[in-house]
């Protein structure tokens, strides 16, 4: 860190002074920093390493209904005096918006609530390039057919955000964050060609972070099991999503339910609030308060609390995600689910988003499929939010009689969000938070498999 | 996995080609920057220990501004400017690299200390050659007005322009959302090989999204344009109203659309964007880092059949105005016209400075980085497939049953094994050579060194795309641009859901 809380506070508070000086009738700030530290190794070697220090500011104001945003990254009086006059001026530019505002101030965060999210421990050079170097290593000893690298890499980074706004609140909180990935490519004989994948461990304390010996080795399984990968027919089959590819699937959910696509009319769910949209045994959670997660925060993008909103509860679309703004255009209240960049207006995200695990392990839902596709990787943007329209690039491994029988590559699995909800047959109880997503593994009752 | 887009010695002032206001070089103090020159040889001097081949310092600073409308009103106004500086030492093939938001004296010693850490050996003993600047650098993008002298009621007036054309197109049109985002990025770079050079880039985007309603049958359409240009691009052509038609027809359109067939059929792919085929299929396989390292599917591929013999493709960044182009590259090389694939043969790769001097290769000028947060990559330009002889009627009238698509969304490659698969928008049954009903998008998906094999006809028509191309690769976004003329694919295989 290089600037105290403090003196971040302080920074924040002022600007507010100032744009209420320019005759601003409300406004936010927020104030970010961070130190990051990222080591490429690969085949051993130093590939890169990285250092950075960063921070940046970003205000909005409004006049009346009017309101404009900037950020800037240099800190100079200079600098902040033309931000402000800027930012003023780009205001009295646009229209009114009868929506605009901050959150009503009885909302605000009244606390900041230690989240366990940092850890101080830092990770000094030396340590990154032995962890990553370790952890490739791993990955190289596990089979000759391991030939190559894309690398390994291990991140640390810091940061510190303070967000102020004219209702009095004066938020500041910390976060870390560190990381570990190995990317192994392995060359089978001639005809098989080359493959990559890779694994990884993330986490908000260092010590949480799972070994590299560990991570090498499961990044050169995930990687040697794709050799010989071939094509199949196009047909209709079950597909089972692995937790990795599952994650994907629930982005796709959150994308529907934010209340800016909602009020948008781009959501293939609108109109079903209340409705049963999954099958019954799907709940699905959104929770920004779990304890060291990495989707936690202790207030959000406008310093409204976070908290747990149900999104799918028994099949049934429970809740939106939104902010102040588009819960207005809604006619409903915030679930503190605002994201900011710094000197843009709020937008909605998830925290933690998940499914709420089942009793069938990944092996039982395999075993429960005569032939089908266990997806692995999901590859390109044919994703339709608007219509649900699904069809997307997949690699993974054919399912026969219950056991995965090959790799599979080189096909599209297509449907429609609205059905794949509603064709949700099992959901695994292998939950693992590796991200803001996470989800157990899935199986859909049917897709459409394109191939050969 | 890819997807898929500031300074000399002899005590003169920095000299910097720039490319904005006249159309001629002009010298730029270096405190643009807020920063002296001997700082920067000091930083640079600092790095440059016996075991690093090359280092540079990269400067920055932008100015994005973007402007927002939905439901009729401009809404949303934001400001950034950004500026910082990033040090990277190169030693074989490791590469040092620090970056600050901050330009002072001691934060680029910092950055230069992190840098030379790769180096492993002590400070300052070597010296700095003469400075120059590059050789035979363009003027690509002479605006006669920078985009930041744009005042935001101009903007402003731009969108309103469009939300009227879009609701005037069709009735069904309940949605129209419309941005203009420009940026004025000015850069500088020197190296430790003397070279010192900048340049001037702006760059600028209008987006319009409409959707369109029918009872419950809701559908988006999406288009825009933009490049290298100045403001008025947008009122020249009457371009800005166009591409609020051609949104508001494609949502129009898809009101129609039916299922889109799954399995392996002949495909025709029109003008423009839908060279996006080419960016995934072999451009991002072409970059020089991934065949260096021997991770590409077409790593030794050099000199051998990749396509058939009525491909050729060039990558091309001093193409004026286009939203891939550039005077120099983020290293200061002069952009060049890069041959890929001559007649189906493998010819060439794009690359930076690590690259093409560990290959033994040329610089071909692709060498870029997001910012001065990033570092330098080999990174496509304006790649696209050169014109052949067929008519494209003829093209669409070869095929018996198959699909005729247009216009796309994202793609994205798997560098190693070669998948790649790109979405179509907008697309068409083709029925005994006649292009019959819309279909819904589907994503299509291939092997890299295969699928240009299946290309057999060619048209005459090539056409560039109209400015709206972002690479994704390491988490770093670079503008590009893409062009392909009307083209017949024999067989890959299409994501739909009927049988």
């Amino acid at each position: 860190m290089h600037e105290s809380p403090e003196v971040l506070k302080i920074l924040a508070a002022e600007l507010i002074d100032r744009v209420k000086v320019h005759g601003a009738t409300e406004a936010d700030v927020m104030v970010a920093e961070g130190d990051s530290l990222s080591v490429q190794v690969r085949l051993a070697a130093v590939d890169r390493l990285s250092k950075a220090r960063e921070k940046s500011l970003g205000i909005r104001v409004f006049f009346g209904k009017r309101s404009a945003s900037a950020s800037t990254s240099d800190f100079s009086e200079s600098s902040l005096k033309q931000l402000v006059t800027d930012t003023c001026a780009l205001a009295k530019a646009v229209a009114e918006d009868e929506t605009s505002g901050l959150p009503e101030q009885a909302a605000m965060a009244t606390d900041v609530p230690d989240l366990d999210l940092y850890d101080p421990t830092t990770m000094p050079v030396e340590e990154a390039i032995d962890v990553a170097q370790r952890a490739e290593r791993a990955a190289l000893d596990v089979d000759p057919r391991v030939t190559n690298s894309e690398g390994a890499e291990c991140d640390s980074a810091y940061g510190a955000v303070v967000l102020a706004n004219t209702h009095g609140f004066l938020g500041y909180h910390r976060s870390s964050r560190f990381s570990l990935s190995v990317a192994p490519v392995v060359e089978g004989p001639d005809d098989q060609g080359m493959q990559r994948d890779y694994w990884y461990t993330v986490s908000r304390k260092r010590h949480e972070l799972e070994g590299p010996e560990s991570i090498g080795r499961i990044a050169a399984e995930r990687t040697l099991r794709r050799l010989g990968a071939r094509k199949v027919g196009t047909q209709r089959v079950p597909v089972i999503f692995d937790p990795e590819t599952a994650g994907s699937v629930l982005g796709h959910l959150a994308s529907a339910v934010s209340g800016y696509s909602l009020y948008k009319g781009a959501s293939f769910l609108l109109g079903q609030l209340g409705k049963p949209i999954a099958s019954q045994h799907v709940n699905v959670e959104d929770n920004g308060c779990l304890p060291g997660k990495l989707g936690s925060r202790p207030f959000d993008g406008e310093g409204l609390p976070t908290r747990k909103t149900m999104i799918l509860e028994q099949g049934v679309l429970a809740n939106y995600l939104l902010d102040t703004y588009s819960g207005r255009k809604l006619g409903m209240t915030s679930t503190g689910n605002a994201s900011r960049s710094i000197g843009d207006n709020p937008t909605v995200s998830p925290s933690n988003l998940f499914f709420h695990p089942g009793e069938e392990s990944p092996d039982e839902i395999i075993q429960s499929v005569t032939q089908g596709l266990y997806v692995t990787e999901l590859i390109g943007f044919g994703v339709n939010v608007v219509t649900g329209d699904y069809s997307r690039g997949a690699s993974g491994f054919w399912i026969e009689n219950g056991e995965l029988a090959y790799p599979v590559e080189e096909v599209t699995i297509s449907g429609n969000l609205k059905q794949m909800f509603q064709d949700i047959e099992s959901i695994g109880n292998d939950l693992v938070f590796r991200g803001k997503l996470a989800s157990p593994t899935i199986r859909i009752r049917e897709m459409m498999v394109g191939g050969h | 996995m890819p997807c898929l887009v500031k300074r000399s010695s002899l005590a003169q002032i920095l000299v910097v080609v720039l490319s904005v206001e006249i159309m001629s070089e002009q010298v730029v103090p270096f405190e643009h920057f807020a920063l002296e020159e001997r700082e920067v040889e000091q930083a640079l001097a600092r790095v440059n220990v016996r075991a690093v081949d090359y280092a540079d310092v990269y400067f920055e600073s932008t100015i994005s501004e973007s402007v927002s409308m939905e439901e009729g009103i401009v809404k949303r106004a934001v400001k950034s400017i950004s500026q910082g500086a990033g040090v990277r030492a190169t030693a074989g093939e490791k590469t040092g690299f620090a970056y600050s938001d901050e330009l002072s004296r001691r934060d680029l010693e910092i950055a230069a200390d992190t840098a030379r850490y790769i180096a492993d050996s002590p400070e300052g003993d070597v010296t700095v050659p003469v400075t120059h600047r590059p050789a035979g650098t363009h003027n690509l993008y002479p605006l006669e007005r920078p985009l930041t002298d744009v005042a935001t009621q101009e903007r402003v007036d731009l969108l309103n322009l469009i939300d009227q054309e879009a609701r005037r197109y069709d009735s069904r049109i309940t949605k129209v959302m419309a941005s203009i985002n420009t940026n004025h990025k000015v850069m500088l770079v020197a190296t430790t090989e003397g070279l010192r050079a900048g340049d001037v880039q702006p760059l600028s985007r209008l987006q319009v999204t409409c959707i369109a309603e029918e009872g419950t049958n809701r559908q988006v359409g999406t288009f825009g344009g933009g490049g290298r240009v100045a403001f008025s691009f947008y009122h020249e052509q009457d371009r800005a109203r166009a591409y609020a038609r051609e949104a508001a027809r494609q949502a129009i359109l898809n009101l129609d659309a039916v299922d889109a067939p799954a399995g392996i059929l002949p495909v025709v792919l029109g003008g423009g964007w839908p060279g996006i085929l080419l960016h995934e299929a072999v451009g991002h396989g072409l970059e020089a880092d991934f065949n260096r390292k021997k991770t590409s599917a077409f790593s030794n591929l050099i000199g051998q059949r990749v396509a058939s013999d009525v491909c050729t493709i060039v990558d091309d960044g001093t193409l004026p105005s286009r939203r891939g182009s550039l005077n120099i590259d983020d290293e200061g090389t002069p952009t060049t016209r890069t041959v890929l694939i001559e007649n189906g043969i493998l010819r060439g790769y794009i690359t930076d400075r690590l690259n093409a001097r560990l290959m033994g290769i040329p610089l071909t000028g692709n060498g870029r980085r997001e910012d001065f947060r990033s570092v330098v990559l080999p990174r496509m330009t304006n790649t696209f497939m050169l014109a052949g002889t067929s008519e494209p009627e003829d093209i669409l009238r070869s095929v018996k049953k198959g699909l005729y698509a247009v216009s796309f969304g994202g793609g994205q490659v798997d560098i190693t094994n070669g998948k790649f698969v790109f979405s179509a928008s907008e697309a068409y049954l083709i029925e005994d050579g006649q292009v019959t009903k819309p279909i819904k998008g589907a994503t299509l998906i291939g092997s890299g060194p295969d699928v240009l094999k299946q290309v057999s006809m060619v048209g005459h028509d090539l056409q560039l795309d109209s400015g709206i191309g972002t690479c994704g690769k390491e988490g770093q976004s670079v503008p590009v641009g893409v062009g392909l003329p009307t083209i017949r694919i024999d067989e890959i295989t299409v994501g739909g859901t009927s049988a």
